[in-house]
């Protein structure tokens, strides 16, 4: 947005993108806890997920929050996409960082000194995001290769097979509770852009230096 | 794992277990966790069935969604001989100190929407055609192996006793005490065979002796080991580990 006066109009996030990011929040939630105990029943890491910290009691009842969680997850994260690419969110909000933006913005924020603009994202957040919506599309389509091997047997191969489909299915859960335990710790540091998740917020006026 | 945690000799403890692990309470809400508790406060659910109603009906849901994704002309990835996984794993509902021999009397029963229920030695189950595969068998715990196995297409056998390919289900019963049951179609597609053979060699007790459906277009626990019974029926029969909350159809 070039024009200040007008950017401050719109809400720092719209309506659909904070109803689809609570719902995305929720069903993570049932695919993360329910996921440890499937897991847990056959372990290929030396370590097993602490009980209270699964979800379903057992392996039958993780898998059934798992595969009806599942659903929520991949319609709500569809929406979200389609939102995103069609309402300009994506092009406007979350274009790729230059390697430039980003290291000149992760300095800053190095050095505690990266300030926060209301409504519009800094070059660390920007490939956060980005990053965490790639790597969400990845677990589902390798999800998708454990579900069904044999129906989905291109894509299957295009993983490298039913083991090391798992094991990438394991290895983004990891990096998407990395970027959770991150994304937390950034809003813990600016509370008010919580607020704004749930609220309608005017933007911050935004100088164009987001290259 | 959990199949070998669990033993059919009855000890109090084991009950308890049993108890604990299987109950309506632990398949709907599992044990008081921090999963647990976000979820039901995220679904604002109350009570213990609202939540199970709700889970059991998804899961019936997603058995319509894998019957319609289940190609009958699919086949599943077939491995060479080097790819055998060795030593094989031994998996059952009970640990492996307890696998049954076979009873002198066995035969092979048929029973429900066939023409012909005589019941069949393993000898005349040999003069039938047979088929070899090497494929991998997927445990719904989430590891897998690949074995060979050898015998008769269960279509070829279905044909044989004169079977109304048009009922929905088929149902196995094994002398272990074992249930399960399969989807007709399924049951017809060319790598679903009756295994007589494990590996080049007779089936021995562990591995399912005499006789054990094979289906690699399923999960491991569909693979029924030590057959007793084989019945083409109608009426929905769910199995051992369905009826506890598995899916009932299983599909890979
Ligand atoms: C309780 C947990 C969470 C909280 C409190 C939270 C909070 C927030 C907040 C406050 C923002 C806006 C940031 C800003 O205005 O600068 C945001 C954006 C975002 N969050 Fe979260 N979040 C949570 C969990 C998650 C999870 C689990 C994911 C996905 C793995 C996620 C992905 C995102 C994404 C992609 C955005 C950007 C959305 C857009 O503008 O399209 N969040 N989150």
């Amino acid at each position: 947005m070039k024009n200040p006066a007008q950017a401050s109009m719109r809400p720092a996030h719209s309506l659909p993108v904070r109803i689809m990011h609570w719902v995305n929040v929720y069903a993570l939630c049932c695919m993360l806890f329910g996921g440890w105990e499937i897991y847990n029943a056959s372990p290929d890491l030396p370590f097993l997920f602490p009980q209270w910290a699964t979800l379903g009691g057992w392996l039958g009842g993780a898998l059934a929050w798992h595969l009806s969680a599942m659903w929520l997850l991949v319609i709500n994260g569809a929406a979200y996409v389609l939102y995103g690419i069609f309402s300009g969110h994506f092009k406007r909000d979350l274009p790729p960082p230059s390697p430039k933006a980003f290291l000149r913005d992760m300095w800053a924020a190095v050095c505690l000194r990266l300030p926060h603009k209301t409504g519009h994202y800094n070059a660390v957040q920007r490939l956060l995001y980005g990053g965490v919506i790639c790597i969400l599309v990845i677990e589902v389509l390798t999800g998708l290769s454990i579900w069904k091997p044999v129906q989905f047997g291109g894509l299957v191969s295009l993983f490298g097979g039913f083991v090391l489909a798992r094991n990438i299915h394991l290895a983004m859960m990891i990096l998407i509770v990395g970027f959770i335990v991150v994304h937390l710790a950034l809003v813990a540091i600016v509370p008010r852009t919580l607020v704004s998740m749930f609220k309608s917020v005017p933007s911050d006026p935004q100088e164009a230096n987001d290259a | 794992m959990l199949e070998k945690r669990r033993k059919p000799v009855i000890t109090p403890d084991d009950i308890r277990a049993d108890l604990d692990r299987f109950s309506r309470r632990a398949f709907l809400r599992g044990s008081l966790s921090l999963g647990g508790l976000a979820m039901l406060t995220g679904c604002n659910l109350s009570t213990d069935s609202g939540v199970d109603a709700a889970l059991k009906a998804i899961l019936r849901f997603d058995d319509k969604i894998q019957a319609k994704l289940f190609d009958p002309a699919r086949l599943a990835q077939t491995y060479p001989a080097s790819a055998i996984t060795e030593p094989f794993r031994f998996n059952a509902y009970y640990p492996d100190w307890q696998v049954r021999g076979v009873p002198d009397d066995w035969r092979l029963e048929v029973a429900g929407q066939v023409t012909d229920k005589k019941a069949w030695t393993l000898d005349a189950l040999q003069s039938l055609p047979q088929e070899s595969q090497i494929t991998r068998h997927i445990c719904i715990e989430g590891w897998s192996q690949v074995g060979q196995w050898r015998g008769v297409p269960l279509a070829v056998f279905l044909r044989k006793i004169g079977a109304d390919t048009r009922a929905k289900y088929v149902k196995f019963t094994c002398f272990d005490d074992y249930t399960t049951s399969i989807d007709m179609a399924s049951a017809l597609h060319p790598q679903t065979i009756l295994a007589l053979e494990f590996v080049g060699k007779p089936l021995t007790p562990e591995w399912g002796a005499p006789v054990r459906l094979r289906i690699p277009t399923k999960l491991g626990f569909k693979s029924a080991k030590n057959l007793r019974a084989i019945e083409v029926t109608n009426s929905f029969a769910g199995g051992y580990w369905e009826n506890q909350g598995y899916d009932w159809f299983a599909g890979v």
